[in-house]
């Protein structure tokens, strides 16, 4: 087992296109991280850098102590689960969890064993002898995850594995990977592009935008203070609110209205409001004219129009609404980004002041 | 279901009757005497000279040196018809494993060189085959009467769409297995194409059973005589008052159809085995 290393790692493809560039992340034993990001991001790219699928244009890659860049897939020390599966059709399950154990030379007395084992852990003992064709996706999937537990590798790789399944076996497959990798304290490197599951399996997320390190956190850290308006609107969901305002003799003002203090010079700003710190209030606050409501069960999602700019409320009443309600903002939860760079300014510069209730 | 009507049925009968009566009265004819043949021509019925024409057709030493049997034609027929089959299938295998899976410079330009070909039959070069062949002193072999005609653009062309249709991800995989291009090869891409190897071995088995005009030009030796030129050696002894023995040229046709629809019939099951096992 071993932590992994990226320093300044950058892919460039034929044709000049820009995959990935200056990546830089240390991963400690055992660690799960997560890369997330819009479709196109160059996740993939990077996750099959580290594999060995793809040729690494700059920088260094190190698993454990080893610089990797040069070396065959096989010999990383790695195990890859794809989101297709990726198994061999014509090999019964056993054989598909064997094979890259034969390859290496192992024991026949190993290979049982080891696939014995990793039988049990995932619950694949009746279907050894099955062909891949006759399981379902869920079973496929867990066979994909003992081919890579066999190996007993440094590092596990997984490329979207829960993509193709449906969402209630997506959330159970979740927790078991979670569980699974808790265990046998693999450091992982697992892709996906789907902020739900970023959040619930990750040590740390890595948010990735065209290419570039977005930021790198605690899923929580990630959720409460964003880097930027990128993050803030791909983490947490419904969205962020992320609406133009401005700063005015040291008060944030959206639509002649304000809502807090801030230490900032004067101009525009871009202001970050979670739906589920907004709350529904009597009198005060935002003037949030609706649009339409998202019933969920547990709670509703207002979506409305504070001026011309557009606003959504996440609330767990179920009182009957009016065409335009009015919305409090807690002032400790406001987010502010820089309107030209969209990087967050901290909250230092929040000063503290009654709420604009 | 829809409902089945008469006239279908006509349909299919008359295409049956089409097919086979042919088949029947070469059967048939060739258990009557020539004489017969000759003066009534063809038979529906059966008659009596049927084991004799066989087992003189199959062990009767013939042909100038006076031994070459039936036996021995079918048996050449056989090593052309499999060696072309067995060979064709590795070559193509190969050229296309290496024009898929190999990122060499020309690759695109070498497999379309490779299917224009398939526009050049055999006629076409061979003459130059042949001078090739008489230089390295191949006359008379079989290899010389198998190998010039196995580079087939058909399966090259057949195996690259095969392996192309073979998901990115299972080449990684196995990579990451630890698999080499070789052992890929061998553990992943043979098994999977089964079904292909099965319908191109019924194309080319059949191509190879029924080569007339190579064999003719490369062999002058007897013992090299296929089934295909021993039945056009009975036709061809009209000599002053004899007749050719009609009987025999039949029975030799039926012996000649049988591999090919063994073959057929064998590789058909493993075909749609193969068709109805994989998920893809
Ligand atoms: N072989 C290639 N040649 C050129 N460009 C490529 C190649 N593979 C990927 N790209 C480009 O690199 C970028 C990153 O691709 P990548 O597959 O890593 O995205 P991703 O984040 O995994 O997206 P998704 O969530 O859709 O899988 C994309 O813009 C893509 O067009
Ligand atoms: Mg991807």
């Amino acid at each position: 087992m071993a932590g992994l290393s990226l320093q300044g790692v950058g892919k460039t493809y034929s044709g000049n296109v820009d995959a990935v560039t200056g990546v830089e992340i240390e991963i400690a034993d055992g660690e799960f991280i997560v890369l997330v990001g819009p479709s196109g991001c160059g996740k993939s790219t990077l996750l099959r850098m580290v594999a060995g699928l793809e040729t690494v244009t700059r920088g260094e890659i190190r698993i454990g102590d080893r610089v990797v860049n040069r070396l065959d897939p096989a010999d990383r020390d790695i195990a890859m689960v794809f989101q297709n599966y990726a198994l061999y059709p014509h090999m019964s399950v056993r054989d598909n969890m064997a094979y890259g154990l034969k390859n290496r030379g192992e024991s026949r007395a190993v290979i049982d064993e080891r696939v014995a084992e990793a039988a049990r852990m995932l619950e694949l003992g009746p279907y050894l002898d099955r062909k891949p064709r006759a399981l379902s996706g869920g079973q496929r999937q867990r066979v994909a995850m003992g081919r890579a537990i066999v190996r007993q590798p440094a590092a596990f790789l997984f490329d979207e594995p829960l993509s193709n399944l449906d969402a209630k076996l997506r959330v159970s497959m979740r927790g078991e990977i979670r569980r699974l990798q808790r265990r046998l304290g693999t450091t992982s490197l697992y892709v996906t592009h789907d902020q739900l599951e970023a959040m619930t399996l990750a040590d740390r997320l890595v948010v990735l935008n065209g290419g570039r390190v977005e930021q790198i956190g605690a899923p929580l850290e990630v959720y409460r203070s964003p880097a930027s308006t990128f993050v803030a609107g791909f983490i947490g969901s419904p969205a962020m609110n992320l609406l133009d305002a401005r700063v005015e003799g040291g008060r944030v003002v959206l639509e002649d209205q304000a809502i807090g203090g801030a230490e900032l010079p004067e101009g525009p700003v871009t202001l970050g409001l979670r739906p589920e710190d907004l709350r529904l209030v009597q009198a005060g606050g935002l003037a949030l004219r609706l649009d339409y409501v998202e019933e969920l069960g547990a709670q509703r999602i207002l979506h409305g129009f504070v001026g011309g700019q557009p606003l959504s409320v996440a609330e767990a009443g179920a009182a009957p609404l009016s065409d335009v309600v009015r919305v409090a903002v807690r002032e400790d939860r406001l987010h502010l980004f820089e309107t030209r760079s969209g990087h967050r300014i901290e909250r230092a510069g929040l000063a503290a002041m009654e709420p604009a209730e | 279901m829809q409902k089945i009507k008469p006239l279908d049925h006509l349909v299919l009968i008359l295409g049956v009757l089409f097919l086979c009566v042919p088949v029947v009265m070469a059967l048939m004819s060739s258990t009557h005497y020539p004489v017969d043949i000759h003066s009534n021509g063809l038979f529906l019925t059966p008659g009596d000279n049927g084991l004799a024409t066989y087992t003189k057709v199959l062990t009767d030493r013939g042909g100038f040196t006076g031994d070459v049997t039936g036996l021995r034609m079918l048996m050449n027929s056989l090593i052309m018809g499999v060696g072309f089959a067995v060979g064709k299938i590795v070559l193509s295998m190969m050229a296309a494993y290496a024009l898929v899976y190999f990122r060499f410079r020309f690759a695109t330009i070498l497999f379309w060189m490779i299917f224009t070909t398939l526009l050049l039959p055999l006629e076409v070069r061979i003459m130059p085959s042949y001078q090739v062949m008489s230089t390295l002193g191949l006359l008379n072999t079989y290899t010389g009467l198998i190998v010039p005609l196995l580079a087939s653009a058909t399966g090259t062309f057949f195996f690259r769409q095969f392996f192309k249709s073979v998901p990115d991800e299972l080449l990684e995989a196995a990579r990451i297995d630890g698999a080499g291009p070789w052992k890929f090869f061998i553990d992943v891409l043979v098994p999977l194409s089964k079904t292909m190897m099965a319908a191109i071995f019924i194309i080319m088995f059949i191509y190879g059973w029924n080569q007339y005009l190579w064999p003719l030009l490369m062999t002058t030796d007897e013992h090299f005589y296929t089934l295909m030129r021993g039945i056009k050696s009975i036709l061809q002894v009209w000599v002053g008052s004899q007749i050719p023995d009609y009987n025999e040229a039949f029975a030799l046709a039926v012996l000649a159809m049988l591999p090919p629809v063994a073959v057929v019939v064998i590789f058909q099951r493993m075909f749609i085995k193969g068709l109805t096992e994989s998920d893809k």
